[in-house]
This record gives structure tokens, sequence and C-alpha cells, in this order.
């Protein structure tokens, strides 16, 4: 029974995205829709939080632009997304960042893996 | 000609639509089906199709069941639904009904029997209002009050507790997200009634939005 849905599931996900975890810095090329026209947006920031599993995967991206922080939560399998660059591996000891929401600046920064 | 399948619940789950939104979706496998007698209004007085479906097995099958299988010609099922239709004369006993009668984008309605709950209270029942959990309440899931004293009953339809489920529910104006004819699955936007393996009524809706 449920391995139909399994199926099902795994037809829909995409085989081209990275293995995301908490502390990459990513650039997530969004597709967005301008009147008749569809071009590609980046949105580069921190993954804060990976939650889910399967298809039901979500990542969520913090970055602070123009001194603003702006969270962007993303389905890992949308075919909305073109592609995921991950620039930079982080090292981090929590799963959900959800402490840089009350940091700026330097103190805000995340030590590199090298993976 | 009015659509009508039986289906068996097989869970839910959640696919993208051709915007990218994430839609939650049933999955029913439904079918094939078989048309086990035609009733019509001269030889029973009103107009219906029986359809049947389901695997049985053969230590299932009592010699009534065989017997009425055997008339028609088809082999034993496990379940039996009859369905009113307008032309009866357009089905013959027999024929096998699939999945491909419907396409996507098509409105259904469907029915089953809901998740039965138990004995249940009103507030789970009736979704009334829970009293105060303190302050000296002594109200706090009671169904508060039955009534005034002045009429010297109780009237009827009172929320009261009592058994909550296992009946037949129908939702309506779901629409068809995807028609697999190979697998024999239809995936529907939204939730439908009843457990896992449970058996589902399928028809085109009866009220169309």
């Amino acid at each position: 029974m449920s391995n139909i849905i399994d199926a099902i599931e795994s037809e829909q996900m995409r085989k081209d995205v990275p293995q995301l975890r908490t502390g990459d810095t990513v650039q997530v090329h969004v597709k967005v829709v301008e009147g008749a026209r569809e071009r590609i947006q980046l949105f580069e920031g921190i993954v804060i939080r990976v939650k889910g599993g399967g298809i039901n995967q979500m990542f969520t991206v913090r970055r602070v632009a123009y001194g603003v922080g702006v969270e962007r939560t993303f389905p890992l399998h949308s075919p909305r997304i073109d592609k995921i660059v991950v620039v930079r591996h982080g090292k981090v000891r929590r799963a959900r960042l959800y402490y840089l929401r009350n940091l700026t600046g330097k103190a805000a920064r995340i030590k590199e893996a090298r993976r | 000609m009015p659509k009508a399948l039986l289906g068996k619940k097989l869970g839910m789950t959640q696919m993208f639509n051709a915007e990218g939104k994430i839609v939650p979706v049933t999955v029913i496998g439904a079918g094939p089906c078989v048309v086990a007698q035609v009733k019509t209004m001269e030889k029973d007085g009103y107009q219906a199709v029986q359809i049947g479906f389901g695997d049985i097995k053969p230590v299932n099958v009592k010699k009534p069941l065989a017997g009425h299988c055997k008339a028609v010609g088809i082999s034993p099922v496990r379940w039996f639904k009859e369905v009113r239709v307008a032309d009866p004369e357009s089905y013959q006993s027999g024929q096998s009904l699939a999945v491909d009668i419907f396409t996507v984008g098509d409105m259904i309605d469907i029915s089953g029997t809901s998740k039965g709950k138990g004995f249940a209270g009103t507030i789970k029942r009736w979704n009334d209002s829970r009293g105060p959990m303190s302050h000296g309440s002594k109200c706090h899931r009671r169904p508060a009050t039955t009534g005034a004293k002045g009429p010297a009953r109780v009237f009827k339809g009172k929320h009261s507790p009592g058994r909550m489920g296992g009946e037949k529910v129908t939702v309506q104006n779901l629409e068809i997200v995807r028609v697999d004819a190979e697998r024999n699955l239809l995936l529907v936007k939204g939730a439908v009634p009843g457990p896992k393996n449970g058996l589902l009524v399928i028809k085109s809706a009866c009220k169309l939005a």
C-alpha cells in the first residue's frame, strides 16, 4: 500500500538537489514570474532550519538585506527552484539556528567547516 | 451519464501543481470495477447499476455470492454498491469500469465510512466549548445544562455524549489532480472520509460549484 505512495512521492523528488545542513551558506535560484515573463532571482543566506523528510522536506534561509533580517522557507523539491548552490559549509552545534535572529554583524558569523 | 466507481483509500501525500504550489492529495486505488446488475424501471421499479469491486479470497465466497456472480459471468468480488443512473441502457452486466472514465480537473463526490471515535463527549462530538478548568468550576468538559425548567422536557437534538464516527460521510466537490490508468490510481485534492483501505464510493459531483 504505502509503497504506492512512496512511488508517487519519489517520482516528484528532484535528484539534483544538494544535501543541505544547517549553517551552510546557500544560493537559491528562484524562478519569479513578473507579468508574463519569468526570470531567476537569487536568494543567498544561511540555512537556519531543515525540516521534514522526503517530498515534504523544507529549508529556511536567512539573510540580512539592507539591515533587515529576511527569512524564506522553500520546499526542497519545489519545481520553482532552478538550482541550489552550496557556497560554504558551516560548523554549527545546533539543528536550528534561531539564535542568529538576535545577533548582528560580526557575532552572526558562522565558522567554516572543511568537509 | 453519471460516472461512478468504487475504490480504496491508500493514504495521503502532496504534489506540486503547474504553478509549483503544494497541493495535498489523497491516493485512491479505484477500480477496476465490474457492472454486476442493471436495474431498470420496468423490471425493478427504479433505475440503477450495481457495481462490484475488490479481491476476495475463494474461502470467503459464500454460495449466494458465488451464484450472483455466476449468473452474470464475473469472478466474485468483495464489495457491491448500487448507484442510481438515468440511463441504465448504456450499461451491460459484466462490463468493466476503470479510472479512465474520469479526467483530470473533474469534480467528484466521495462517500465513505468515517473513522469510529467510540463514545465521545460533547466537546469532541459537537464542538461545544468547555467550562473553566479552575476558579472553583466543576464543569470542566461536561455538557453543561440540558435545558430550561419551563418546558419540563429536553428538546430533540440536544447535544449529548454518545457514539461518534463510523457513519456514512460524503465529501462534495473534490478535484481530481491525477488519473493513473496504469496503476488504477485516482489522486484527489483534499481529504476523504474513513481509514486507509476503507471502501469509497466515487461519483461525479452532484452539485457543480
